[in-house]
């Protein structure tokens, strides 16, 4: 296929059009009536083009990419399943896309619906009492999440809990979404087992603590075993128990965040519940609380009234707005039907089959790539690094050497315990066969490595680009097409 | 368990117990405490598609499809055909963030794209990669404005702003420990003289302002950014990225941070979401600017290439010394806006414009001619107005709704909003002046 290297901007030519729209009966109303000083001087150069043109050029720009229906996907952490293109239908029915989120709640009983039903089937399956679907993102969840524990300690007037524990391996946004939260964070460290250590915890527990943030498996893959206790100590200080929920697919079916002890938790719908990355969003990341924290979550929330009907409700003691409305609705449509789709008789399947996927590869390769830590692990594990180390190697170069071959790579360098990590989570949709296929290119990068490094070390080589020039690209910002023609 | 998402046969896992090296799948749960372990989920039963299409189809009769003359925060502007069927390849929606640029040039290439068009319409050096929506990117601009007012730790807000935002804006203040205060409104607009009198008292970092606001209004900010800037503080303005075809850019207003929704670049209401917001600002901000930033660059063969940059701002670097927590972008929505700018483009944005405020003109007069409402102010504005009404605001909605019309929306104690967009027919605003005139 020819190499495609336009900007939609590079096609324009004045004159051209894309669209149309209705002649307008009422000229006798018109913009040049406005005050000269509230109008733009110069027009905006959006670009000038065809419909066709622009119907070619995303086709052409999409052949650069790289997406779960292309191939495999072994991102750690962030649960690449396959998409169901049942989902995408039944977010598009026009009966829900021509919604205004400020309709009367009479004239929104179907969305209402889903909303609430969804929310509960969340609630099921976490172990906690309600959700609130409205943050729009995992980490948008966690922000969220961190306000309600907040707010519960506010509420009780315990002002001084102003930290929150959060593990060495924990994904990034923990920690900034606790500062943008407004609290401190205080690091505990792992096991060389890869778990929390209890007994670095206990003395980090005294009530100043608003509580833990925890991933359980952690992002390791490994699950807490000691969470029982951690749960405990952590309640009887006061404090609350965060679950971040970018690891919940291997649980799924087999056990559940609240009956583990935890309060407060957020799920990313585009991880376990199937709905699309779309390349880096939108997602959802609904976010759910026990019992005696349910009035805390943000407005508006939706509750079912004794006559069966929806409505949204405004509490006194919420945390507040956190999004315009209630959500990325279309995607709660999509996690909605997913939910639907497998029920209960399927669901069960999907943590086991994630799990088995991970520990299947796991075994497969730890004779060429270093397993720090042995034994089951839940939905992904982390190889640091090729064994050999005398090659010189990275992990980046495994990484690019593995876009040559038609996958995407692993997580690289997270999480941070060790220097090499290669993170990978093949999730339940995967086949034995493209498993049995990555694991024999896992191999052969390994075996390269060995027998012509440079090869390797200077990979991609069959891909749109090869390496790119990111010192560059920082030190001298070309962040839109007018400074970049302007070169 | 043989199901359409898993293609694991019995033999398949049999295998794979074998070289895990266990004898059955409760194995690789062995380490979990028993006392957890759940037995069955209380959830429907599984549906097959036909069935899911069935289901899906009778909630959806419970839904009333309305034509709709309101606003406040969600505009029903046209889409053309083109964007969903582009935005549909697995190629865009499958994919992840685009952290392999060699294989994502599709992603990081429309999102080189999205950035320009809006620096265009806002008229600012730098704009970021998306944020989740209108109200949340304006909380991260205040944010932006808190770090990079070093000490000073008080933001003023309009209270002519769309109260959802005022409200988001307020929450993030509020647990971010940020002093909040509002601009009073005088005659429909941000007073600057009560401005001007908050921040002589001090510590102010950032001002928010909108455009249009919540009555509609398109504001004058002549004078602002001066008394903004001799107090070092940020001036911030929300707006409307599609009025910005027409409407003063905020950079011409002298704002150091646009803000705003993209929704009305054409996205459909989807009861609320997804939509999109965009966040630009000055060149010197540009390391304050949260989320995800593409540059242009070259790879080692020496071809034009895009890639994630500045990333040195973000959170899985910075961790907790990052200014935001924000991880993704709202990239597919960020594609939505994109190819609808490519198709509308310069003059077509314009024409959506013109035809928008035509209609709502219109309407504007037509409605004070019923003598069922009078002018609230007497002000600018473009496809959103609001009015006083005369009879009870509740009586006009119900009627409205009646005949299948969702229409003004209560911004203050009996005062009604009303949107018109270029989706609307002359009819359509003819019928719903009927129906005042009925009143």
């Amino acid at each position: 296929m020819k190499y495609y290297d336009k900007l939609i901007f590079e096609l324009s030519k004045e004159g051209r059009k894309g669209y149309t729209l209705p002649e307008n009966r009422l000229k006798n109303y018109s913009l040049t009536a406005l005050p000269e000083n509230l109008k733009r001087k110069e027009e905006a150069e959006l670009p000038e083009v065809s419909e066709f043109d622009v119907v070619r050029h995303y086709t052409n720009i999409s052949n650069k990419n790289f997406g779960v229906d292309t191939g495999f996907y072994p991102l750690g952490s962030c649960t690449m399943k396959y998409n169901p293109k049942i989902n995408e239908e039944i977010c598009s029915l026009p009966s829900f896309t021509g919604l205004h989120p400020l309709q009367p709640d009479s004239t929104t009983q179907g969305a209402l619906e889903v909303y609430y039903n969804l929310s509960h089937a969340l609630a099921e399956i976490s172990g906690l009492a309600e959700f609130t679907l409205n943050p729009y993102a995992g980490a948008h969840g966690e922000l969220t999440g961190l306000m309600v524990m907040r707010q519960y300690h506010m509420k009780r007037g315990d002002l001084k809990r102003t930290k929150v524990i959060v593990p060495d391996s924990a994904h990034g946004t923990n920690p900034a979404s606790a500062a943008v939260c407004g609290l401190q964070i205080v690091e505990v460290k792992s096991k060389p087992n890869g778990r929390i250590d209890v007994e670095d915890l206990k003395p980090l527990l005294d009530d100043t603590i608003a509580g833990i943030m925890m991933t359980n498996p952690n992002t390791l893959g490994l699950f807490e075993t000691e969470i029982l206790e951690i749960a405990k100590l952590v309640h009887e200080c006061g404090g609350l128990l965060y679950y971040d929920g970018a690891n919940l697919n291997p649980l799924l079916g087999k056990c559940r965040p609240g009956d583990m002890g935890f309060d407060i938790m957020h799920i990313n719908l585009h991880k376990t519940f199937s709905t699309p990355h779309g390349g880096g969003g939108p997602g959802d990341g609904p976010v759910g609380v026990a019992k005696n924290l349910v009035e805390y979550l943000p407005n508006p929330q939706v509750r079912k009234a004794e006559d069966g009907t929806f409505y949204l409700h405004r509490s006194e003691d919420s945390l507040g707005r956190v999004s315009g409305f209630v959500g990325n609705f279309g995607v709660l449509m999509r996690a909605y039907t997913y939910i639907l789709t497998l029920g209960k008789e399927y669901i069960k399947y999907v943590g086991p089959l994630a799990t088995l996927n991970a520990n299947y590869i796991k075994e497969s390769l730890k004779d060429c790539y270093y397993l720090p830590i042995e034994g089951v692990c839940k939905h992904e594990f982390v190889f640091d690094g090729l064994l050999d180390k005398s090659t010189g190697v990275t992990t980046l170069d495994v990484a690019k050497r593995l876009l040559d071959y038609g996958y995407h790579a692993p997580t690289i360098y997270f999480p941070l315990l060790f220097h090499q990590s290669i993170m990978i989570e093949p999730t339940e949709t995967e086949s034995l066969e493209t498993l049995d296929e990555f694991i024999a290119i896992m191999r052969k990068v390994a075996k390269e490595a060995i027998e012509c490094p440079d090869e390797v070390k200077s990979a991609p080589h069959n891909t749109p680009v090869r390496r790119l020039d990111e010192t560059t690209a920082a030190k001298h910002p070309i962040l839109r097409y007018r400074d970049l023609k302007a070169m | 368990m043989n199901y359409k998402y898993f293609p694991h046969t019995d033999a398949d896992i049999q295998h794979m117990l074998d070289r895990i090296g266990i004898k059955s799948m409760d194995d690789l749960y062995a380490d979990v405490p028993e006392s957890v372990i759940v037995k069955e989920y209380n959830l429907p039963s599984a549906l097959s598609e036909i069935e899911i299409r069935e289901f899906f189809k009778e909630l959806g009769n419970k839904n009333q499809q309305l034509t709709i003359f309101a606003g406040a925060g969600a505009y029903d502007h046209y889409a053309p055909a083109v964007i969903s069927q582009l935005i549909s390849r697995g190629e865009f929606l499958t994919a992840y963030t685009p952290y392999q640029p060699e294989i994502s040039q599709g992603t990081l290439q429309y999102i080189f794209e999205f950035q320009s068009m809006i620096s265009e319409l806002t008229g600012m050096e730098c704009t970021n990669a998306s944020m989740y929506d209108g109200t949340t990117a304006t909380a991260e601009a205040m944010l932006m404005a808190i770090a990079a007012g070093k000490k000073k730790n008080k933001i003023l807000v309009s209270s002519t702003v769309n109260p959802n935002i005022l409200e988001v804006v307020r929450t993030y203040a509020k647990f971010h420990g940020v002093e909040f205060e509002e601009i009073q409104a005088e005659d429909g607009v941000t007073s600057k003289a009560d401005m001007e009198k908050k921040l002589e008292a001090g510590d102010v970092a950032g001002v928010i302002v909108s455009s249009p606001n919540k009555y509609g209004i398109i504001e004058d900010f002549d004078g602002f950014a001066d008394s903004i800037h001799a107090k070092k503080a940020l001036f911030i303005i929300n707006a409307d990225p599609s009025t910005l075809a027409v409407l003063k850019t905020p950079a011409e207003w002298g704002a150091d941070i646009a803000c705003g929704d993209g929704q009305t670049l054409g996205i459909p209401l989807n009861y609320g979401g997804p939509y999109v917001g965009y966040l630009s600002c000055t060149k010197d901000l540009v390391r304050k600017l949260p989320g995800r930033i593409v540059g242009a660059t070259k790879d080692v063969d020496g071809k034009r290439a895009f890639v994630l940059t500045l990333q040195a701002r973000e959170q899985h670097i910075r961790r907790e010394k990052a200014n935001s927590n924000i991880c993704s972008n709202q990239s597919l929505m960020a594609l939505y806006v994109t190819i609808y700018m490519a198709l509308m483009g310069k003059k077509g944005l314009q024409e959506v414009n013109e035809l928008s405020y035509s209609g709502a003109h219109y309407l504007y007069e037509q409605l004070l001619a019923t003598g069922k409402f009078e002018t609230l102010y007497n002000r600018p504005f473009l496809k959103e107005f609001t009015l006083r009404s005369l009879v009870p605001a509740k009586k006009v909605q119900e009627k409205l709704l009646e005949n299948g019309i969702f229409g003004g929306i209560e911004v203050e104690d009996g005062c009604l909003s009303f949107c018109v967009t270029e989706k609307r027919t002359k009819e359509e605003i003819d019928k719903l002046i009927a129906l005042i005139k009925e009143m």
